[in-house]
Order: structure tokens, then sequence, then C-alpha cells
């Protein structure tokens, strides 16, 4: 066991596995000498050359197909996207090629590769930095998606991915890069699978990423009002472990979902379609989603409004807790 | 680093013998027989109008970048050391130009007339661009790299039909201005943009601040040949200019745009300057660059030439330049004061333009955010 930051977590978990496995490389915008501007793969580039952590050009079509390419060849790229709205130049390859390339080729062509992408807002940034696009990607089927919410999963996780022989959209919440926790000497969960991190018997409440901090606040906050939350980070939003997440819900009978993505069309509309579907006959109240409202990220100054926050959660939780 | 780039950042290319320069770094008027012509036609006078908008440019710079620092702005990005390719291109457009910039055209936001208080608004995250692109003909801030030359050249070819290029007409005929950093160089989009301005023979002038550094990518991790010969293979004139020198800028500039206006189409230049500070607020070049680069491309400091040029040729007297120092401090005390009035905007105003017509889920999101907001201002009353 030993603690660190998120972002430190994952600068170990990708050196982990480069140590382990030589096909593994890194690609993408100043994260060689620079350590990327999160400083992610910092120390990596002087430690295992220019080789295996490639300073490209500033071109995300190209990063993203050239690494198809070298997936082609044998190898296992990690690429990092600088910031989540930089990933739209490359969206035609990962939707039209990526995605694709295993069923057309009836599973002769595999594409282990993994895009890492900082995602969310709460940062005071400028537009196109704030964003949450994991909708669009969870929508395309042939990849995987995952979002790591604290140093132990990211370390694990983004090793875990690396392993995976499918390609894997990886969200790392950039708010919580500087959050600290312990990591485990071994992996504790598959990758696929949510984890119920805080135990709890009337609301179900579930999110990934930056939210997940939000809610177990605000599980804190209304435990001292006598209402029990559990809360479930899902860590995969595609697949969603579906067994997990239907098994509290059936248990507490109320759920909210929470995200800081879009509420039309985000994983919280596909989460409360199959929850009624299959937990109807438990269900107390209706499943509530919290999450972004249906604008553009906002300029900054206005991006608590914006956001979902603990007062939010409660507020939902409260309407649950009057049915 | 090896040897090789060793030497490269210690001492930095001097943009080689193509590059057009008509001041050296000394401040010396040297003579270029393709650009003297335009060069000789600027009077003293106008001259004086660069060094007063690029001194007031660089103190507009200073002040946003300690308002960052003081925590009033989320971000700024610098374009200190870039001051005269901005002056120098902003100057050469008509009013009927259009430009297009990235986000560190804070030089040409001001030739064009633009209040810089709208750029520091951006970065205060007050708004994401809240000017009129239309009433000084300056588009938005792009952040996504290279996306503006596709829109710049698109512009472009409007203009063509509406008949508003070679008629001969002066006050009609446009050309538009796409402003683009060296990095941007690799995106698909800028190569998309040559082709379409190649074949439409768009009057587009694509202007690319080769300011050597992407974030913390040099040139060669960007580019094989310099910038400016990539124009050959799409079919139009590419030029290196000292992006330093804003009398070869203004020159060079005015030469294509005037050419882009007359029906001659596309052109591309490459302005050789050098990115002074970090790449914005949030970047230490301290990881990347060395400080006996960055040494170099003091000599090279586009306001210190211009003021040696204007004391030493052209007799301009102390005073002159005391007095632009005095007017600058008061535009940038003025920017200070109103960058701290900037009223924040309301939460509910993030729905007020989504749309061009009424829509139904704005309305109910605003409805509920309104309640969601006063549920908390009646408990604490
Ligand atoms: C599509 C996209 N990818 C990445 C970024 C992040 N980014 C912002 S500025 C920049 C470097 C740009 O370099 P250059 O084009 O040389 O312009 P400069 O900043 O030097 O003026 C990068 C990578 C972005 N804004 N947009
Ligand atoms: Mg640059």
């Amino acid at each position: 066991m030993s603690t660190m930051t998120m972002a430190k977590a994952l600068n170990s978990g990708l050196r982990a596995a480069m140590e382990k496995d030589p096909k593994v490389l890194l690609m993408g915008e100043d994260i060689g000498k620079l350590g990327g501007v999160f400083r992610i793969t910092e120390g990596l580039q002087k430690d295992f050359g220019e080789d295996r952590v490639i300073d490209t050009p500033l071109a995300e079509a190209g990063i993203v197909a050239t690494a198809i390419g070298m997936a082609l060849r044998g190898y296992r790229p990690v690429v990092e996207i600088q910031f989540d709205g930089f990933v739209y130049p490359a969206f035609d390859h990962i939707v039209s090629q990526v995605a694709k390339l295993h069923a057309r080729s009836l599973g002769n062509v595999t594409l282990p590769m993994v895009i890492r992408i900082p995602v969310g807002g709460g940062i005071g940034a400028v537009e196109h930095h704030s964003e949450s696009n994991e909708a669009y990607f969870a929508h395309t089927a042939g990849l995987r998606v995952i979002s790591c919410s604290n140093p132990n999963d990211a370390f694990w996780m983004i090793q875990q991915a690396i392993e995976c022989p499918d390609p894997i959209i990886f969200y790392e919440p950039k708010r919580r890069y500087w959050d600290k926790g312990e990591v485990a000497e071994a992996p504790e969960r598959d990758l696929f699978s949510a984890n119920v991190i805080r135990p709890g018997s009337d609301v179900t409440v579930l999110a990934y990423g930056p939210m997940v901090r939000s809610c177990l606040q605000a599980a804190q906050a209304a435990e001292e009002e006598g209402i029990s939350i559990e809360v479930i980070d899902l860590r995969s939003l595609s697949p969603l472990d579906t067994e997990a997440i239907f098994a509290s819900v059936r248990k507490t009978g109320r759920c909210v979902v929470v995200h800081e993505a879009a509420t039309f069309l985000g994983l919280g509309a596909e989460l409360a379609a199959q929850i009624q579907q299959e937990c109807f006959y438990s269900l107390e109240a209706p499943v509530l989603r919290v999450g972004g409202y249906n604008v553009p990220y906002p300029p900054s100054r206005l991006e608590e409004d914006f956001l979902p926050d603990l007062d939010r959660v409660l507020d939902a939780v409260d309407r649950l807790m009057q049915h | 680093m090896g040897e090789q780039e060793r030497q490269r950042r210690i001492e930095p290319s001097d943009g080689g013998p193509d590059m057009v320069q008509l001041v050296t770094p000394e401040g010396e008027r040297v003579s270029h027989p393709e650009y003297d012509a335009i060069a000789d036609e600027v009077t003293t006078q106008e001259l004086q109008g660069f060094y007063r908008d690029m001194v007031i440019v660089r103190r507009c710079d200073n002040e946003a970048t300690a308002l960052q620092r003081q925590g009033e702005l989320g971000l700024w990005v610098p374009s200190l050391g870039q001051e005269a390719a901005q002056v120098g291109s902003g100057r050469a457009m008509r009013t009927q130009d259009f430009a297009f910039p990235t986000y560190r055209e804070h030089g040409v936001a001001w030739c064009r007339g633009v209040d810089p208080l709208n750029l520091l608004a951006m970065f205060r995250g007050v708004h994401n661009g809240g000017w009129n692109s239309f009433e000084k003909n300056f588009h938005l801030y792009t952040i996504i790299i290279g996306a503006q030359t596709l829109h710049a050249t698109g512009y472009a070819m409007g203009i063509q039909r509406d008949h508003a290029v070679g008629s001969g007409d002066p006050d009609r005929d446009a050309a538009v201005i796409a402003y683009f950093g060296d990095g941007a160089s690799a995106q698909g989009d800028v190569g998309e943009a040559f082709v379409f301005a190649g074949v439409n023979n768009a009057p587009v002038v694509f202007f690319c601040q080769n300011n050597q550094w992407a974030i913390s990518e040099p040139n060669e991790r960007q580019m094989r040949i310099p910038i400016y010969l990539r124009a050959k293979g799409y079919g139009f004139p590419g030029t290196r200019v000292d992006g330093n020198d804003v009398l070869a800028t203004y020159a060079v500039t005015k030469r294509f745009l005037d050419d882009a206006r007359d029906g001659q189409g596309p052109a591309l230049i490459e302005a050789f300057t050098y990115r002074m500070g970090a790449h914005t607020t949030s970047d230490d070049p301290t990881k990347y660059r060395v400080s006996a680069e960055v040494e170099v491309w003091k000599l090279r400091d586009p306001i210190a030439r211009l003021r040696n040029l204007l004391a030493r040729a052209h007799g301009v007297p102390q005073s002159f330049f005391e007095e632009v120092d005095a007017e600058a401090a008061e535009v940038g005390t003025d920017l200070r004061a109103r960058c701290l009035a900037l009223p924040d905007p309301s939460p509910a105003s993030m729905f007020d333009h989504v749309y061009a017509e009424p829509h139904p889920v704005m309305d109910r999101e605003r409805a509920e955010l309104t309640a969601y907001l006063s549920s908390f201002e009646g408990a604490h009353a």
C-alpha cells in the first residue's frame, strides 16, 4: 500500500505497463519532455526513450490513425488526447476504424489501443477544456469506455486497460488528478465491474469519474439527516455492470444517476431505461438524473452553476424520499 | 538531448537567406528588391503608428498576465515577442478585409479596433468570445487548432461569389487573412484549407506565426521543411518574412492581400518570430527549452528594433517615445480597471443564445435553474 495522487498513480501505472510489455508505447502532444500538460507521462520519455514515448505532431486524427497502424504492426499504443474537447478531429478514426476493425475482419484484427482523455470541468478553464463526451463513445459499438475516479483505480485500471485486446476510451477526471489515495498491491476487481464504494439502504446513487467524490460527500451529509445512501462508482460506462446496479436498486428501491455530461441522451438516460425495465417492481420512485444542463459547457464564471454538486444530488435524494 | 539539437537550441536559426527583412535587429533599414517599393511608401508617421500599436499591445498583454497572476483571469495567452508579426499584418488589412485569428492575436485585434477588454473577458471566463465578428471584421478566437483556416477559406469563397474580388474598386474588393501557428501546420484542417483555397483561387492569405514552439514541441516535431516552402505543393506562393520586423511583415502582407483582392488567389506567409513567454500562464517553459535560446531572441526584439530605426534614421525625438509609454500605461491601467469591473454573467444566461429560435428544453431548464437557485435564497432569508 502506498499513498499517491491520481496523476502519480496514472504515471506509475503507465510505467508498470511499459516495463511489463515492450510493445506498449505512448503517443500524444507534449507528452515527452514536458510530460504532458498534466504531467501524467512525466519522466517516461527519459526512461523509455523517444521510440516508446512519442511527441507527435499536433494532429489528433493523425495520432489516433497512426496508432491504428502501430497496433496492426503488433504494438499496444496508449494515446493521450490533451483535453476532452480536442478528441473530435480524431472522432472519424475512432468511430469508423478503431471501433469496427475487429468486427469487419471477423476477429482477425484486434486493436489493443487505449485512448486516454482528461475529462470534465471544474478547473476554471477556457472553452473546449471541460467537456464530458463519454456518451458519444459509449454509443459506439466496438469501443469500451471506462473512467477512473481515484488513485487506486487509476493505477490498476490503466494497466488492465492496456492488457485488454479491445480498444478502450479511458477517461481521467482532470479535477481529481491531485486527489490523494491509497493504491493497493494487487487489482481488486475486474476492469468492467462497478464498485459499491459506500453501502446504504435508502437510495442508490450511481456516479463515475469526477462526480464520485461529490456523491460521497452527499452521502455523508444525507446520513446526518438519517438517509442512507449507497454510492456506486460505475467505473465502466460501456459495458455497464448491470448486475451490481440492479442488485443495489432492488435493495434500495430508489436511484439517482449523477454525471457532469448533459442529461439528454446521456448515460443517465440509458441507466434509467434499463433500471425501470429490470427493477420495475422494486422501484419506490422514478429514477432521477442529475447532470449538466443541455447547453454548451458555459464560460468558467458559470461552471459552478452548471456542474452537479452535493446540493443538487441532495435535492434529488430529497425528492426521491418523498415517495 | 543530442548534440545537434543542443546546438540548434542555443543558436536558433536566423531565418535563412530566403527570409524577407527590411530592418535588421539593430534597427538598420536594409534594401530588398521586391519590397522596397512598398516599404518606401510607408511614412514616418505610419511607422510611428506601428510603434505605438506594438507598445500598447505589449502593455495590455503584460497587464493581462498580471491580472491572471492575481487570479482575475482564468488563463492568459501572452503575445509577448510577436507584436511585429501581428501589427505588421494587422495594419496591412483594409477595413473590408476579414481576419480569422487563433487565440493569441491580441495585436491583430488591436489593429482591427476590437476593445482588448473583450479578449480579457473571454479569458476571465465571462464569455466564450462575446464580441461581434462582423463589427470589426475580426472573427472570434478559435481554440481548436487549425479549424479557422478552413472557415477563412470558405469566407473567401463567399467573397468571390459576391464579385468582391478583382473588380478594381479598392473599396469593394476584399481579402481574408487566416492566422495559425507552426504547430497548427500539422493539422489536417490546415492542409485541407490549402487545397480548397488553391483549387478555388480564393482570396485568402494564410499567415503562419512560426514562433518556434507548439507548447513544448519545437518545429522539428511538426515539419520536415520550412512551412513557407509547403505552399509550392499547393500551387500558390509562399514567403518567409522576419516576423520581428514590423515593416517587412507589413510590406509582405500588404503585397499578398493586394494580390488576393486583385484576383490572384491565395498565398502563404510564414512570419518567423518567437514566443518570448510561456505558451500560456499555465505553462512552464523551463521544462523544455533553454534560456540561452530566449536570450538570442531578446536581441531581435521587434519594439527595440523599430525604436532604433525611428530614432536614428527618421529623427524621431525622445519625447515621442515617452508619450507613447505614457499613453500605453494609461491604456493598461484603464484596461485593468474595466476588467475588474466586469460583471459576472447571470446563471440563467447560459441558456440564452444556444439557439436562434425559442427552444423548449432551454425554456424548461432555465426555469428549473432559476427555481433551484431561488430555493436557496429563500433558505438563507
Ligand atoms: C485540436 C486541438 N488540439 C490540441 C490543442 C491544445 N493546444 C493548444 S495550443 C497548442 C499548441 C499550438 O501551437 P502553435 O500552432 O504553434 O501555436 P502557438 O500556441 O505557438 O501560437 C496545443 C497543442 C488545441 N487547442 N486544439
Ligand atoms: Mg507556435
